[in-house]
């Protein structure tokens, strides 16, 4: 076997393993929101598939999978089939370039690889935020080629809606990037290492413990714009069910309907992990170094940093859930006017401080 | 075989600018690449979908007559490409030159941002000047009505 095709044979595993690891998250995340949505309103949730109801996600996988397809009469097809698969996958394929794991090399068959990061290109963050913005076109062209007027009502919200709430999220991660001085999310993971004090939440410089760069006001703006961008309640006006009957996937059914809401949880995943590396150290835990290390197990350290990663993602996951059953939705007007008026002067506030600052309290 | 629906032009268009990102990707831009695909194809053409959607045009006769034009472009490209090749391994292969070293050494994020704000400092205030002039327009025009409600 030549070196290039070995090459290629670990990428697709680790792809494989990457894309498994997505769609089991997804999975849990139906079963997990309607829980705790079930625990917050006082009901039991799904309690009849299995134990506690955790075979959920397998019987609404079953269900959808053996749905009738239906395409409406008059929709244009190409386009109709199109929308949810391009939707799905540049949910998924923005997993390539988030470190979930430490930044450490493994030699398999004399290859150098990665174990923990599919593809550490220097301009990761960037990578993120072109696939979200392709995102939109699924969305867009959903609701358009299904000739219904809600759909096209869902689609065109989610255009203004997207542009909108895209240009915070650029602007809220600079100030993160002027403090790690690169793009690549595994070089601004590794400069958050030290303890709590040190993630770019707080911004202490690596010599002290005092918040001086703090990023806690481009965390909350990119939080918001963030689920913004995915949909969610409070900002879902893409498909609010009492308006627009579902939005852009009103005429969708069976496994096409299907690729939109786990599209819809995979993006939610991926913010989330975006967040935890940016803002909350991602995979460093809250005290230096690991515990692991202490008592003499260095080889073992990558277990506590992925525990450390999965438990930062599943409680910003925990907090999509707990705004959806906290917040009603907005009305579009108060939407923009949220976006553009508040959200946006504040993300450029904090570039020029964090500017200022970085330039005079240099780190290291 | 023109295409009938100004949705579908907005989409070949989509397709166009995720080659032109990969043209940069070979040429080792990524940074290029990344902000060619968020600016042009994640927010402008957004809002030339959301235009031709909002208007909903179904069909336009108009761009039926540019077939011939077109065919004329298509087969100059292709012919263009056999030649091309066909000529593979007639020349040395380019070497690199001074700046695709410096790029190697800083990365090209670095790069971009050194030339930007110390060579080509004043085209880049320019053209940045020019954008907020056209948007200042475009707010003058859309607010028509604050002047003449004023007065």
């Amino acid at each position: 076997m030549t070196e290039l095709s070995l090459r290629l044979a670990v990428s697709i595993a680790q792809i494989l393993a990457e894309l498994g690891i997505v769609i089991i998250t997804v999975a849990t995340m139906t079963y997990f929101e309607r829980k705790v949505l079930g625990w917050m309103q006082d009901r039991m949730g799904p309690m009849e598939v299995g134990p506690y109801g955790v075979l959920q996600p397998v019987a609404d996988g079953i269900k959808l999978f053996f749905k009738e397809d239906i395409t409406p009469a008059g929709a244009n097809k190409a386009m109709f089939a199109l929308a949810p698969i391009l939707t799905v996958i540049v949910a998924m394929i923005g997993f390539a370039v988030i470190p979930f794991g430490p930044n450490m090399t493994m030699d398999i068959f004399g290859i150098t690889v990665k174990p923990f990061v599919v593809a550490d290109i220097n301009i990761g963050i960037l990578y993120i935020l072109a696939v979200a913005s392709i995102g939109a076109f699924g969305i867009i062209l959903g609701g358009w080629s299904s000739n219904s007027k809600y759909s096209l009502l869902g689609g065109l919200r989610a255009a203004a809606q997207v542009i909108s709430y895209e240009l915070n999220v650029g602007l809220a991660i600079v100030g993160v990037l002027l403090l790690a001085g690169s793009l690549s999310l595994v070089d601004i993971t590794e400069a958050q290492a030290g303890g709590f004090w040190h993630w770019f939440i707080w911004g202490a410089r690596p010599d002290g413990f005092f918040p001086i760069h703090t990023q806690i006001f481009a965390f909350v703006v990119f939080i918001i714009s963030a689920v913004a961008e995915t949909n969610r309640i409070p900002f879902d006006l893409p498909e609010a069910e009492s308006e627009l009957v579902a939005g852009f996937f009103t005429e969708y059914s069976g496994m096409r309907f299907a690729f939109f809401v786990s599209a819809e949880y995979a993006s939610m995943t991926l913010v989330s992990c975006v967040a935890a590396s940016l803002f909350l150290g991602g995979w460093n835990a809250p005290y230096p170094g690991t515990i692991f290390e202490y008592v003499g197990l260095e080889q073992l350290a990558w277990i506590e940093h992925i525990a450390w990663f999965a438990a930062k993602v599943y409680f910003f996951l925990f907090m999509f859930v707990w705004i959806r059953a906290t917040l009603p939705r907005l009305r579009y007007d108060q939407l923009m006017r949220f976006g553009w008026k508040v959200m946006l002067p504040i993300a450029l506030a904090n570039i020029i401080i964090t500017a200022i600052t970085v330039y005079f309290f240099p780190r290291g | 075989m023109a295409v009938r629906n100004p949705i579908y032009s907005a989409l070949a268009l989509l397709i166009t600018l995720f080659h032109v990102a990969g043209l940069y990707v070979t040429l080792h831009a990524e940074f290029l690449a990344a902000v060619q695909i968020i600016v042009y194809a994640g927010a402008i053409l957004v809002l030339y979908l959301f235009v031709v959607m909002l208007l909903n045009l179904r069909q336009d006769i108009r761009y039926h007559r540019q077939w011939p034009m077109a065919a004329a472009v298509g087969v100059t490209l292709v012919i263009e490409t056999v030649i091309l090749a066909a000529m593979k391994g007639w020349t040395a292969p380019v070497v690199a030159t001074g700046t695709e070293t410096i790029v190697g050494e800083t990365g090209n994020t670095e790069a971009i941002g050194d030339v930007l704000f110390s060579t080509y400092l004043f085209p880049f205030e320019v053209a940045s000047l020019i954008l907020l002039v056209a948007m200042i327009g475009a707010i003058i025009l859309a607010k028509k009505d604050i002047g003449e409600r004023e007065a």
